[in-house]
């Protein structure tokens, strides 16, 4: 099976903020009603890898008659090989505001808030100054509304929405069980909105130009267009807006070094897809597409010839070992065993079969883990051992 | 570790931040981050001075102390060195990198030199994987960094004064 779809480049994130008291002045003038269905029928789903429908996430949080609402940008941009809400916050800070407070007005809230993580600290000045500015502005035209910067620490898991309320409320960032979801019970308790940072300034996009040209973007079930942060082994690092729904095979010849043999997509979280796979994947949400289709936050990893998928996989067990927050025990123990079962199997210790051994302990934690941390580990430690067994072993 | 007695101005730095963010336990990461940026690390002394101050339990600051990895227990050296692990530093020869400052400065990861000049430590993606592998000394960083460059790194801020380093 082949994907046909082919890979195109957009320019909406990037181009001109210098609009933004007209796109916010002209959105609340109309009804939330109506800016909701706008959202709806452009079919804009989250852009931080979960791809939850905004406009549906909005509207649950409306619904919720509550005085004090809250709206939260996720900038906790921890998975490893993603770098595009960093350089939206840097390069169009005014859109990702402008979303947060229609986003407010549309739900009733008068309070956002920026998580940002800690490793960002450096934007920080820049960014207070541009709030300053922005509600003065929303002062101005007598819109009230405040955004408020929370610095995150240095915990992957913060990224978890619910870990991130816990985390602002002055907590170990532990995710909560859910349901509730954050639309009922969010930060504080209260009903809460909270995005990504690239769906916010998609947001703008939208009621800009109407849900229409956002709509024409991409294909069916993945619509619009999405920043992609390519590094590895590529001639060409940087970040990409490109339409969803593209086949990987076009995109390794776009990006690729020529001598590509795997691409992770969606980073630690995600999957590893091998070169013998690249014609039937696409990147996109779970839809109709032909073949396989991977939903990403946006990170494209290349891996050429000379790279042992031993070493990566090696990386992203430490990784997560290291992040687990603790709290559960199929993720805490689950992330230990893996890496000293790989290990072992690499040295010898262990039979081969073991590998099978882990592989199941990888669908237990997806389906007895509490968040999407200890369920995720299974997506990376799966495609890279299926695919690449002979790697583990010799 | 043995105990350090806080000073009275230490003690008075500590309740000025507390009581800029009105005493109030929720706002107990702001109160770290601060408390941190002034003292430069977070002893135990000083979690006993926070938690009394916030009206929360030791254990409580503690155990937020060691979840997040930004907080630390132990002072950094003049010059904080960071590398990155992040999976497009690592498989682009970051270990490489680590174990070239570890033998180079002679000490371990979480550990100081014992003139205070350096500290070593590693940390997770910092957004920056085109530039992979990337080492941080305090704010700066540098990107693709190899094994002979650990050298010219650390003589950059071996040899300037502390107030220089900072402003290149």
């Amino acid at each position: 099976m082949t994907i046909s779809y082919q890979l195109k480049r957009a320019d909406f994130i990037f181009k001109n903020q210098n609009d933004w008291e007209e796109v916010l002045s002209k959105s609340i003038s109309r009804t939330p009603q109506e800016l909701i269905n706008e959202l709806i029928s452009s079919e804009l789903k989250g852009r931080g890898g979960a791809g939850f429908p905004t406009g549906l996430k909005w509207k649950l949080t409306a619904e919720i008659s509550d005085s004090t609402k809250y709206v939260i940008c996720n900038a906790d941009e921890g998975e490893p090989g993603t770098f595009k809400d960093r350089e939206i916050l840097s390069m169009v800070p005014f859109k990702v505001l402008t979303g947060m407070a229609v986003c407010g007005y549309v739900i009733g809230a008068k309070e956002g808030y920026i998580y940002l993580r800690g490793e960002y600290f450096f934007l920080l000045p820049e960014l207070n100054k541009i709030i300053r500015e922005f509600e003065y502005y929303c002062k101005e035209i007598k819109f009230d509304f405040t955004i408020r910067i929370f610095m995150g620490s240095g915990a992957y898991i913060c990224g978890e929405e619910t870990a991130l309320f816990e985390s602002m409320e002055g907590k170990r960032g532990e995710p909560r069980n859910k349901p509730p979801y954050p639309s009922n019970y969010g930060y504080m308790g209260k009903p809460t909105v909270i995005n990504n940072v690239e769906t916010l300034a998609h947001t703008y996009t939208i009621f800009k130009y109407g849900a229409k040209r956002f709509y024409d973007l991409g294909v069916q079930y993945s619509r619009g267009s999405k920043l992609f942060s390519v590094s590895g082994d590529t001639p060409k690092p940087g970040i990409y807006e490109l339409e969803l729904g593209m086949s990987l095979a076009d995109f390794v010849e776009e990006f690729g070094d020529g001598d590509t043999k795997a691409v992770q997509v969606g980073g630690a979280s995600g999957f590893l897809v091998p070169r013998k796979r690249f014609n039937e994947t696409a990147i996109g949400f779970q839809g109709k597409l032909v073949g396989i289709s991977l939903p990403t936050g946006g990170s494209m990893m290349l891996f050429n010839s000379s790279r042992s998928m031993f070493n990566v996989l090696d990386n992203y067990l430490e990784f997560f070992r290291e992040e687990s927050c603790g709290q559960c025990t199929p993720c805490r123990v689950g992330c230990q065993q893996l890496l000293k079962g790989i290990k072992a199997v690499k040295r010898g210790e262990k039979n081969t079969k073991y590998l099978d051994k882990l592989l199941r302990l990888t669908e237990t934690m997806k389906l007895t883990a509490k968040c999407g941390l200890g369920q995720s580990v299974a997506n990376s430690f799966s495609s890279i051992v299926e695919n690449f067994r002979e790697e583990m072993i010799y | 570790m043995p105990g350090i007695k806080l000073s009275e101005k230490t003690i008075g730095i500590i309740k000025q931040v507390c009581s800029d963010f009105r005493n109030e336990g929720s706002e107990l990461i702001n109160v770290l981050h601060q408390v941190q940026g002034k003292l430069g690390y977070l002893p135990a002394e000083v979690q006993e001075v926070i938690a009394k101050e916030l009206n929360i339990s030791v254990a409580k600051v503690y155990g937020v102390v060691t979840f997040y990895s930004f907080f630390t227990m132990i002072p950094m050296g003049e010059h904080p060195i960071s590398i990155c692990m992040g999976t497009a530093c690592y498989v682009r020869g970051a270990e490489q990198v680590l174990s070239e400052f570890k033998r180079q400065l002679k000490v371990e990861v979480g550990q100081s030199t014992p003139d205070g000049k350096f500290s070593l430590n590693c940390l997770r993606c910092v957004g920056a994987c085109g530039l992979a592998p990337v080492v941080l000394v305090g704010e700066k960083v540098f990107g693709r960094v190899s094994p002979q460059m650990v050298k010219n790194i650390i003589a950059e801020y071996k040899e300037v004064g502390a107030s220089e380093a900072k402003s290149a």
